[in-house]
């Protein structure tokens, strides 16, 4: 049962609203009513009765209302009275048809899902590769995209600190079509352990080796020292040639590609910045908020992203 | 005011006699019931007029969702579809500000022949007034004069008021159907408008609205008529605000018709009465039921058809016509009186300048709109050759009727790479893509540029839209 705005009405709040509503309509009821006749006899010929309300001379006539101004009155208030016994609008009454603002939307969801299912399901039954190709198909991904996964991923899928970058061939966790699906749908947790008590230097030195991999160290001899250190305390996650492990999301250390980089930063500050510190990857699960089928789009797309130059077959 | 003017929808002593009743005079009802007001039909010059001029709107109204136009309608508003086509020209909600400006132009033109000859666009022109007048036409044809329709109305049912009453009804509700169909062609091209209704299987917001504007028609033009028009239209009271001395209006020439007489048989050169002889034809054939003689009231919608029925009876008694006529209140009162004075110049001018604005906005617009927002996830990308990116999502709508392939272009730093060229739209439609502008680093000097996107039509260089925007990246 979803909480309703009314909900959190006192009774005395909601007696409050009720009394305000019905008041009024019956006080406009009233003033109509007891307006109706006049004992005041119309003046006559080629005099005018006026209300006495004037400004620069010019005075406010009291001619008599048109009747069928008066039904109408009585219409409003007659419709006014049927929609608060039908609707919601008194206080905590939810009004006779149950109407409500959330039945209304999920309806309109529900909708929408009965009309686009059949075109979901005929992608479903598509592999991901090839469906990576249906440019009809990579159309309605893109929108999925970049509703869902922009935010974090940018609308060119190029990530950012602390997002991998989609587009190119280096996959953490891996790019064939049932890992990307796993990562979508189950999402991920990256974790690096902080390192911080191996001591600066020993910081100072891992670094240098990490640099060195990508041909970037700025000191050989330090490097040469961190790459002991790696052996004895990296080696198990990134492994022995530092191209990292897919089953663990421990990512390639030997490029040149660094998915923990703030705006500004140096690649030597950013990976000192991690072994001190460590660094925790989170990539939500998917699969509650747009469904398999969506995933299955999603991922071709993904997939088709780094097969493709990143560009999709427009 | 001028003169005392009690309103009088139909002369008192007149109806009570014609319905032989009088109100009871102990308590007056604040809400009184309507008078019917039975219109005297009247020929003249200005009827005339008024009659080819509303012919002229109905015909053009009823004729234009007919005419085919580059295998559509020629005036289609396509809400679904967002477009609005007036013959060659097809207009999309982005382009809202031509329908702003056409509106400001409308208003102004209204303030203008208000200015001019008061409610002159009321009775020649407003649809109201053109249906009820149609609607009356109709029921003189067959209920007869206006004499006759008092007399029937007032008689008891037999065969004759019933066959004549229920196939006035039935006309007046054909005409509606024809109106609502209509209206409702301007928006479902009548192609598949009339089948849909013919087999009623029409769907079924459209079955409502052509059901809602029959029900309007035939209840404003046949029931309400001036009820509208004093009651309900917001221009009847506003338009005395644009009025002044100087404003041609239905007036009635009171130096020269008072003291009213029925005696005046013979008229000499120096009659002791005035022309006017209380004949009441001005009264009668009067659509809104006032009394021209009583001065000058916002009820008159300036149709004239006093001016008509007073000419007429002048004539008739070889005297000068224009006892009623267009004339303004200060030549009323034998002062000078200027048509072309400042109020009325502004106005115009205005007019001009707005429909400038307008005609410069249709003759230099670009059937293409494009929107370029810079992604919000990120400052910037660093990719793994060490450029620098930036991401941009762009919208590109095709406001033309034929498909265009664009080149897209960006400039404002050296060396600026797009990683997409062109990109293909239908007409009318829009299509997104997301733009990765990168950059050597080496080229920036600042932390923001402003940069420059332009789009053109491959085969149309002269449709071109630029945008600015920015491109962040460090400095090296």
């Amino acid at each position: 049962m979803t909480a309703y705005w009314s909900d959190a009405l006192s009774g005395f709040w909601s007696g409050w609203i009720i009394i305000i509503t019905l008041g009024s309509i019956a006080f406009a009821f009233w003033l109509l009513v007891a307006n109706r006749k006049t004992d005041t006899q119309p003046k006559a010929d080629g005099q005018v009765s006026t209300t006495g309300h004037g400004a620069d001379g010019i005075e406010e006539y009291d001619n008599p209302l048109p009747r069928w101004w008066f039904f109408l009155y009585i219409a409003t208030v007659i419709f006014a009275l049927t929609y608060l016994v039908l609707y919601p609008g008194l206080g905590n009454f939810t009004g006779l048809l149950g109407w409500t603002q959330e039945d209304q939307w999920e309806q309109e969801v529900a909708d929408a899902e009965a009309r686009y299912a059949p075109i979901f399901e005929r992608y479903q039954q598509i592999p991901i590769p090839e469906l990576s190709r249906d440019s009809d198909a990579m159309q309605v991904a893109e929108r999925i995209f970049l509703n869902n996964c922009a935010i974090c991923h940018g609308s060119n899928a190029k990530g950012g600190n602390g997002f991998p970058n989609l587009t190119d061939d280096d996959w953490l966790y891996g790019g064939q079509p049932e890992q990307i699906v796993t990562t979508l749908t189950q999402g991920r947790r990256g974790m690096m352990p902080p390192w911080k008590q191996l001591g600066e230097d020993n910081i100072e030195n891992l670094t240098q080796y990490l640099l060195s991999l990508s041909g970037s160290a700025d000191d050989e001899q330090k490097a040469q020292q961190g790459k002991t250190l790696y052996t004895s305390t990296c080696i198990g996650c990134h492994g022995p040639d530092a191209t990292g492990n897919q089953a663990l999301g421990a990512p390639n250390l030997s490029d040149d590609i660094w998915l923990y980089r703030a705006p500004g930063q140096s690649v030597a500050d950013s990976v000192r910045q991690t072994l001190n510190e460590g660094r925790k990857g989170h990539m939500p699960a998917q699969a509650a908020y747009i469904g398999e089928q969506r995933v299955h789009l999603v991922a071709a797309y993904v997939y088709g992203l780094s097969r493709h130059d990143g560009q999709q077959a427009h | 005011m001028s003169e005392s003017s009690i309103e009088r929808f139909i002369p008192a002593q007149q109806l009570d006699e014609a319905l032989g009743q009088s109100e009871p005079a102990a308590s007056y009802s604040l809400y009184e019931r309507r008078q019917h007001i039975y219109v005297r039909e009247v020929a003249g010059r200005f009827q005339r007029l008024r009659r080819i001029t509303n012919w002229i709107l109905v015909l053009g109204f009823l004729v234009l969702p007919w005419i085919p136009w580059e295998g559509r309608p020629a005036v289609w508003f396509d809400l679904p579809g967002r477009a609005f086509h007036i013959f060659s020209v097809t207009f999309y909600p982005q382009e809202f500000m031509l329908l702003s400006w056409l509106l400001i132009i409308c208003a102004f033109g209204l303030f203008f022949i208000t200015a001019f000859a008061g409610r002159a666009w009321c009775g020649y022109s407003c649809p109201q007034s053109v249906w009820t007048f149609l609607f009356i036409w109709v029921e003189h044809r067959i209920e007869g004069s206006r004499h006759r329709r008092i007399k029937r109305d007032k008689s008891c049912w037999n065969l004759d008021k019933l066959w004549r009453k229920a196939s006035k009804h039935f006309l007046w509700l054909l005409i509606s159907l024809t109106t609502g169909v209509t209206i409702i062609g301007y928006f479902t091209p009548m192609a598949d408008l009339i089948p849909s209704l013919v087999h009623f299987d029409v769907n079924g917001w459209t079955g409502f609205w052509v059901g809602f504007f029959v029900l309007f028609t035939y209840l404003n033009a046949g029931w309400l008529r001036e009820q509208v028009c004093l009651y309900m239209c917001p221009y009847a009271r506003f338009q005395a605000v644009m009025f002044d001395r100087d404003t041609l209006t239905v007036s009635y020439d009171q130096h020269r018709g008072e003291p009213r007489g029925k005696h005046k048989a013979h008229f000499h050169e120096t009659k002791p009465g005035g022309s006017c002889i209380d004949c009441e034809l001005c009264v009668q054939v009067c659509p809104t039921g006032i009394d021209i003689r009583d001065g000058l009231q916002y009820q008159c919608i300036d149709c004239a058809a006093c001016i008509d029925a007073c000419d007429s009876v002048m004539d008739k008694l070889g005297q000068p016509r224009g006892l009623v006529r267009y004339t303004t209140e200060n030549a009323l009162h034998g002062q000078p009186s200027r048509l072309l004075r400042p109020r009325l110049l502004g106005y115009l001018a205005l007019l001009l300048v707005m429909s400038g604005v307008f005609f410069y906005h249709l003759a230099s617009r670009t059937p293409l709109d494009i929107d370029l927002k810079r992604d919000r996830g990120s400052l910037y990308q660093t990719l793994n050759d060490g450029r620098i990116a930036n991401a941009y999502a762009l919208t590109v709508r095709n406001l033309d009727n034929r498909d265009h392939r664009y080149v897209i272009e960006a400039s404002g730093i050296e060396g600026l790479q797009i990683d997409s060229d062109s990109i293909l739209v239908p007409a009318g439609e829009s299509r997104q893509r997301v733009l990765t502008l990168s950059l050597d680093p080496v080229r920036l000097t600042t932390p923001s540029t402003d940069i420059r996107l332009n789009v053109h039509a491959q085969d149309m260089p002269s449709i071109m839209v630029e945008q600015e925007s920015r491109f962040i990246g460090a400095t090296p």
